[in-house]
């Protein structure tokens, strides 16, 4: 019964996406429809399999931006998450504006970037990116560390632990899953950010980048070719952090 | 006041729990509310004494305060003659909650070890006292075990075995088996008599099944609620700790000492209505 079930969740999904990807093929090709309105899933693999070097170059430079605004949002998330717990008045002081960031449209600050950094460096993509993810860390952080249970605040206290003691044993473990839920959330928006910055200027490099050139030279099926590496990528980002997440979630059952 | 280990041993006799003329209120909204008014008890070294009374009677309160989780309004608290806190920072008493408070991301042995880890025993002399431990409560197997495997009456044994990890003289308890069904909360019962004739350790242990603060039991302090006060103490002394076995539970003295402890429990009903959040099972 438990392999049918597993065979089904695995087997069902990828039949209908091949079903889905005829039908398209189908429909393409019966009524003729123009590259430019949708190319054919076919020539889309065919740009695909012709270029997978520039491809796979584009998404790893786009990549990379990503994962350094990943980290450099992810620490100074953090950072400022624990200043947060530690001190009320940062807590005071921070909360009206990480809430003022959240509604910032954040790729909006992308061509003001690459003026103060220079249209030659990737400094600002991968700024866009540091502080789009910075926001569901930061909170993230902060909620996690305030999940200290009652039962154990009195057990610290009841064996006289020092306040490092206190937060090396109970706060930052139970802290630990919210910070990599934060990731797993922060890591979409990384990639989203980085590579949407690249439509607003910066050096000619990138999937972004990639995808706008391809329209603007009518090569449709290319576009299309990269927009399938910008989502293979996305997909990458997501799983690992989504792997961090369910490994830093192992044994939190309630005791 | 330090926050040093005091050196000098206990005043000799002391004994381990003395409360005297306690008061505790606590601020809400809606005013002061008086949790526990002219409290005195004394509990001897090696004795076992049970807080039993209906919810909101204050016994978890004074739990609290000879933990120093809390501290009195009034009066004063000294448990072998010292301060709570700084019976506390000598780390004089183990603790055990109603939840059992493990920390799910260590396992057994992990969590047994963890007042010695936070006390700085080295790391033999904790391997070697946490196999002790797990013995003596029946867990020997389940040291690689994370909590989340474990029924909730193991989890209680790991609590326990945390507690008297470094062997204090003083066990505070509040509620350890409320959340176990009865049959395992009578093995751990019988499991707990046998541990304290093993360490001889005082026990203040907070109840709300009146069978279990007689079984367990040398003194059971009967509190009535709002405010809180002891009403009365009541002896019950069936043997010592080491003779106790489940064939006391059929013993008439048993049964009397139930009764007993239930008319004093339910001695202000007519005027006060039921008594609320006692099990009489």
């Amino acid at each position: 019964m438990r392999g049918a079930t597993a065979a089904r969740t695995v087997v069902a999904p990828i039949v209908l996406g091949i079903a889905a990807l005829a039908l398209w093929q189908l429909v393409v090709v019966v009524f003729d429809v123009k590259p430019f309105v949708i190319p054919s899933p076919l020539a889309i693999g065919t740009a695909f399999g012709q270029t997978p070097d520039t491809i796979l170059a584009s998404a790893l430079l786009t990549g990379w931006n990503a994962l350094v605004g990943l980290m450099l949002g992810s620490i100074v998330g953090i950072l400022f998450a624990v200043l947060a717990a530690l001190v009320r008045v940062v807590d005071q002081i921070t909360a009206p504006l990480v809430a003022g960031l959240a509604v910032v449209p954040i790729v909006a600050l992308a061509p003001v970037f690459y003026t103060m950094f220079g249209a030659n460096a990737q400094t600002a993509r991968q700024l866009v990116a540091a502080i789009a993810v910075f926001i569901p860390v930061f909170l993230n952080t902060l909620r996690g560390l305030r999940q200290v249970r009652p039962v154990h605040r009195d057990l610290m206290k009841a064996y006289a632990a020092s306040p490092w003691q206190a937060t090396r044993t109970v706060t930052l473990p139970v802290a630990l899953p919210y910070v990599f839920t934060g990731f797993r959330i922060a890591s979409s928006l990384a990639v989203i950010s980085a590579l949407v910055a690249e439509y607003f200027g910066g050096p000619i490099d990138g999937v972004g980048r990639a995808i706008t050139s391809a329209v603007s030279s009518s090569n449709y099926a290319l576009a299309w070719a990269y927009v399938g590496g910008a989502i293979l990528l996305g997909l990458a980002f997501y799983c690992v952090t989504l792997a961090l997440e369910i490994l830093a979630n192992r044994h939190r059952g309630h005791a | 006041m330090t926050d040093l280990p005091s050196t000098g041993s206990a005043p000799i006799g002391a004994p381990a729990v003395s409360v005297t003329g306690v008061d505790k209120t606590f601020s809400t909204r809606s005013g002061t509310v008086t949790a526990l008014q002219d409290i005195d008890l004394t509990v001897a070294p090696g004795e076992f004494v049970s807080l039993i009374g209906p919810s909101g009677c204050g016994k978890s309160t004074l739990l609290r305060l000879i933990a120093d989780l809390d501290s009195p309004t009034t009066g004063a608290v000294s448990v072998f003659g010292k301060t709570p806190r700084q019976a506390r920072i000598d780390q004089e008493y183990g603790i055990a909650f109603q939840q059992a408070g493990l920390l799910p991301w260590r396992t057994v042995r992990a969590n047994v070890e963890l007042p010695l880890e936070l006390h700085g025993a080295g790391r033999a002399e904790r391997a070697a006292r946490v196999t002790e431990l797990l013995e003596l409560v029946g867990l020997a197997d389940f040291g690689g075990s994370y909590p989340d495997q474990l029924s909730g009456g193991m989890q209680q044994r790991v609590a326990i075995a945390r507690a008297i990890a470094e062997s204090p003289r003083l066990l505070l308890m509040d509620e350890p088996f409320g959340a176990l069904d009865e049959m395992t909360r009578e093995r751990m019962q019988t499991e707990l008599v046998r541990i304290c004739a093993e360490t001889g350790a005082a026990v203040v242990f907070v109840t709300h099944s009146i069978p279990e603060a007689v079984f367990l039991s040398n003194r059971v302090v009967v509190m009535s609620p709002r405010p809180g006060r002891i009403r009365d103490i009541l002896d019950v002394d069936l043997g010592r700790a080491g003779e106790r076995g489940d064939a006391l539970r059929e013993d008439e003295h048993f049964f009397a000492s139930v009764s007993a402890v239930r008319e004093l429990l339910h001695g202000e009903q007519a005027a006060r209505g039921a008594v609320r959040g006692v099990e009489n099972r």
